[in-house]
C-alpha cells in the first residue's frame, strides 16, 4: 500500500535550494534547543555529581543551605562517636567538619570592581577520603597548621593568583596555593579548600557549618538519620549528600530548561511555517503526479503518509545539521551563580546522546507538524480537476 | 451481461451559476474483449465517460456497472482498491512520475497487490517486454521519447492485469511514427492478450485501428461504425 520512499527522496533532491533552506531553519532551532538544554544539563550534572550517595551531610536543624548552617565544636565529638560513621585505615572516623564561607576575589582581566563570590571550604584531613571524586592534579595537600590552600581546577583561568605556587590574599591573610584538584566536573571544582582550623580562625569563630561523613553501611542512611535526629544533644538534620546538592540545582535547572523550551518553541513556529511553505509548493508543483498516484489506486492515506514522510525527512536532515552545529559546544565551560550559596559555579555544557536524540525527534516533530496540512491537501486532491 | 453497463446516466457540472449538462440519459454496453474508439468534438463528454467508468467521477443519476459491480455507488475507500484491480488508465500526458525509472513507474500498481518483491520484478519486466522497452528499464522518463513514455504508461496500465484499459488521447502529443507504435501495441494487446480497451481519440487513423468506433456529440451517441465484434450501443 505504500508509495515507495525513493519517490520522496528523489523529489526532495529535485529542489535542493528550498529543501536546504527549510532544513537549515529547522537546524538552527535544533541547535539552540540542544545548546540550551546542554547548559541546563551541565549545571544540573555539576551539582548532582558533587555529592555521593553513601555520604551524609549534617546541617543545623532547619537550615537548608551550608551557608546558613552552624554546628558548634562541642557537637563534633558527639558526632564523631557515632557508630554509623565509617572508619579510615588509621582507625579514625571518615568525617570532615567543615567551615563554609563565601569570599570575594578579583576576576582576571576585570577592573577593581570585577569580583566574584567563591566558596572557601575549610575541611579536615579526612575530606579527601570522604569525597572520593577529588583528585589532586598538581602539587600536594595543604599541611596542617599552615596558611595553605588547594584550588578547584575550574578557577584557573578565571581568577588571578590561583596557580600552584601563587599567593592568594583574602580575609586579610596571604594563602599559599599548594595544589589544584578536580572533582569529576562537580561544583567542588569551583571552590577553594583549606584546613578547617585555619579558615575557622579568620572567619567564623568556634563554629563549623556542616559535617560530612561516609556511612559505615552504604544502605544505612535512614537508620543513621533517625539516630542523629533522636539525639537531643545535637540539633542537626541529616541529608544524603547526593540529594542535597542535586536539590540545589533544581530551581535554576528547571528555569533553564523552561527557558530552553520556551525560546525554542517560539523559534520552532517560524521553522514550521518554513516547512509548511516548502511542502505546499511541493504539493502544488506535483499535482499531476499526485493525481496519477490516486488514479492508480493508491489510497489517500498513502499519499498523506508519503508527503508527511517527505517533510519528516527534510526536517531530519535539519535535525542533523542542528546537532552538528551544537556539538562543538560540548565541554565548553561557563559559569553561573548557584542561588543556594550565592557563589559562582563553573560547569561545562553537556551535549549527551539522549539530548541529540531529543533534538532529532524535535526536528521530526516540526517536520510532521509543518507537513500535515500540505500532505492533507495532497491526499484530498480532486483527481479529475487535476487531470483536466 | 456486458463487461461495462451504462444505464440511463445523467451527468451535469455546476460552475458558479451555470450548469453544463453533459449526459442526459446515456445508456451503452461494452463487451469483454472489445476494442472501442470514442470520437467526438471537444466538450462532447469523452473524458467524462472514461472518468465515470473508472470511478474517478460519479454520475448525477443513473448507474455504471463494471463486471456487475456498481461503480457509481462505491465509497471512495472501496474505489481505490477496486480501481487498482480493475482499471488501467493512460492519459495524454503527465503519466509517469519523473523521479522514478521506467521500471519503478511500471511497478507502482503492483505495490497495491500482495505480490512479493521478486514476483513484482518479474511481472514488471514482462510488461516492459510486451511494450518493447525491456532494455530501457532503468531510464528515467526524461531520457525517453514521447512514444516510449506512452508505452511505459501502457506497460503500467497492463502490469496488474486489470479488467479494462482506458486511454484518454494517448497519442495526442505524439508524432505519427510514435503514434503508430502505440496503436500497434494496443492492437496487439487486444488481439493476443484479449484485453478490453477503450480509447478516446481525435485521430481518425487511431480510430481505424479499433474494432468499433463510437461518435459522441453533445453527450449523445451519434453513430457507431462496427468494424469487427464489440462496442454495442443499446
Ligand atoms: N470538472 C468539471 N467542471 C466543470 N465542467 C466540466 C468538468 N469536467 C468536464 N466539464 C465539462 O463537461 C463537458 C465535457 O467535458 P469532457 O472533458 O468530458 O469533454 P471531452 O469530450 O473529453 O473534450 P476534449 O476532447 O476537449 O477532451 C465540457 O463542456 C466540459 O467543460
Ligand atoms: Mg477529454
Amino acid at each position: 500500500m505504500k508509495i515507495p520512499f525513493v519517490y520522496n527522496l528523489r523529489s526532495v533532491t529535485q529542489r535542493p535550494v528550498s529543501t536546504a533552506l527549510t532544513a537549515l531553519g529547522i537546524g538552527l532551532v535544533v541547535a539552540v534547543f540542544v545548546a540550551m538544554l546542554a547548559l541546563a544539563n551541565g549545571f544540573i550534572a555539576a551539582l548532582t555529581k558533587t555529592g555521593s550517595a553513601d555520604n551524609v551531610l549534617l546541617l543545623r536543624r532547619g537550615s537548608d543551605s551550608e551557608l546558613s548552617s552552624g554546628i558548634p565544636r562541642e557537637a563534633i565529638n558527639i558526632i564523631g562517636a557515632s557508630p554509623h560513621i565509617a572508619t579510615g585505615a588509621d582507625g579514625r572516623p571518615l568525617m570532615s567538619p567543615e567551615t563554609y564561607i563565601v569570599i570575594n576575589i578579583p576576576r582576571i582581566g576585570g577592573d577593581a570592581f570585577a569580583v566574584a563570590n567563591v566558596v572557601a571550604r575549610g575541611v579536615s584531613d579526612k575530606a579527601f577520603e570522604v569525597r572520593r571524586n577529588i583528585k589532586i592534579i598538581e602539587g600536594r595537600r595543604f599541611t596542617s597548621g599552615q596558611s595553605e590552600i588547594c584550588v578547584g581546577a575550574k578557577l584557573a583561568g578565571r581568577f588571578n593568583n590561583v596557580n600552584v605556587g601563587d599567593v592568594l590574599r583574602f580575609s586579610n591573610r596571604d594563602w599559599k596555593v599548594v595544589c589544584r584538584f578536580t572533582a569529576d566536573g562537580s561544583s567542588f571544582e569551583s571552590e577553594i579548600w583549606g584546613e578547617n582550623e585555619q579558615f575557622q580562625g579568620v572567619f567564623r569563630g568556634n563554629v563549623f557549618q556542616d559535617v560530612a561523613f561516609r556511612l559505615k553501611d552504604p544502605a544505612g542512611f535512614e537508620e543513621a538519620k533517625r539516630a542523629f535526629l533522636a539525639d537531643q544533644r545535637l540539633q542537626v538534620d541529616a541529608h544524603r549528600e547526593s540529594d542535597f546538592y542535586a536539590d540545589q540545582s533544581q530551581l535554576l535547572g528547571n528555569i533553564l530548561r523552561f527557558l530552553a523550551i520556551m525560546i525554542t518553541s517560539i523559534m520552532a513556529v517560524g521553522a514550521v511555517f518554513g516547512a509548511v511553505n516548502t511542502m505546499y509548493a511541493a504539493v502544488s508543483s506535483r499535482t499531476p503526479e499526485i493525481a496519477v498516484l490516486l488514479t492508480l489506486g493508491f489510497p489517500p492515506r498513502s499519499v498523506l503518509a508519503s508527503f508527511l514522510a517527505e517533510s519528516a525527512v527534510i526536517a531530519f536532515i535539519g535535525g542533523i545539521i542542528g546537532c552538528l552545529l551544537a556539538l562543538p559546544i560540548n565541554g565548553v565551560v561557563t559559569s553561573t551563580t548557584n542561588w543556594a550559596s550565592f557563589s559562582e559555579i563553573a560547569f561545562a555544557f553537556r551535549v549527551t546522546p539522549q539530548l541529540l536524540a531529543a533534538g532529532l525527534l524535535f526536528a521530526v516533530v516540526m517536520g510532521l507538524v509543518g507537513g500535515f496540512f500540505p500532505a492533507r491537501r495532497a491526499s484530498r486532491l480532486p483527481v479529475i480537476e487535476a487531470l483536466r | 451481461m456486458a463487461l461495462v453497463e451504462i444505464r440511463n446516466v445523467y451527468k451535469s457540472f455546476k460552475r458558479e451559476a451555470q450548469t453544463v449538462d453533459v449526459y442526459s440519459g446515456l445508456s451503452m454496453d461494452f463487451e469483454e474483449g472489445s476494442y472501442t474508439a470514442l470520437m467526438g468534438p471537444s466538450g462532447s463528454g469523452k473524458s467524462t465517460l472514461l472518468n465515470l467508468i473508472a470511478g474517478l467521477d460519479k454520475p448525477t443519476s443513473g448507474t455504471v456497472r463494471v463486471e456487475g459491480s456498481e461503480v457509481s455507488s462505491m465509497t471512495s475507500a472501496q474505489l481505490a482498491p477496486w480501481r487498482a484491480r480493475t482499471i488501467g488508465f493512460v492519459f495524454q500526458s503527465y503519466n509517469l512520475l519523473p523521479v522514478l525509472t521506467a521500471h519503478q513507474n511500471v511497478e507502482l500498481p503492483l505495490l497495491l497487490t500482495n505480490l512479493g518483491k521478486k514476483e513484482r520484478a518479474e511481472r514488471t519486466e514482462i510488461a516492459l517486454g510486451v511494450v518493447g522497452l525491456a532494455d530501457r528499464m532503468d531510464h528515467f522518463p526524461r531520457q525517453l521519447s514521447g512514444g516510449q513514455e506512452q508505452r511505459v504508461a501502457i506497460a503500467r496500465a497492463i502490469v496488474a492485469d486489470p479488467t479494462l484499459i482506458l486511454l484518454d488521447e494517448p497519442t495526442g502529443q505524439l508524432d505519427s511514427k510514435s503514434s503508430e507504435e502505440v496503436l500497434e501495441l494496443l492492437r496487439r494487446l487486444n488481439d493476443e492478450f484479449h484485453k478490453t480497451i477503450m480509447i478516446v481519440t481525435h485521430d481518425a487513423k487511431a480510430a481505424d485501428r479499433a474494432k468499433a468506433v463510437l461518435h459522441l456529440e453533445k453527450g449523445v451517441l451519434l453513430e457507431r461504425s462496427q468494424l469487427s465484434g464489440a462496442g454495442v450501443a443499446t
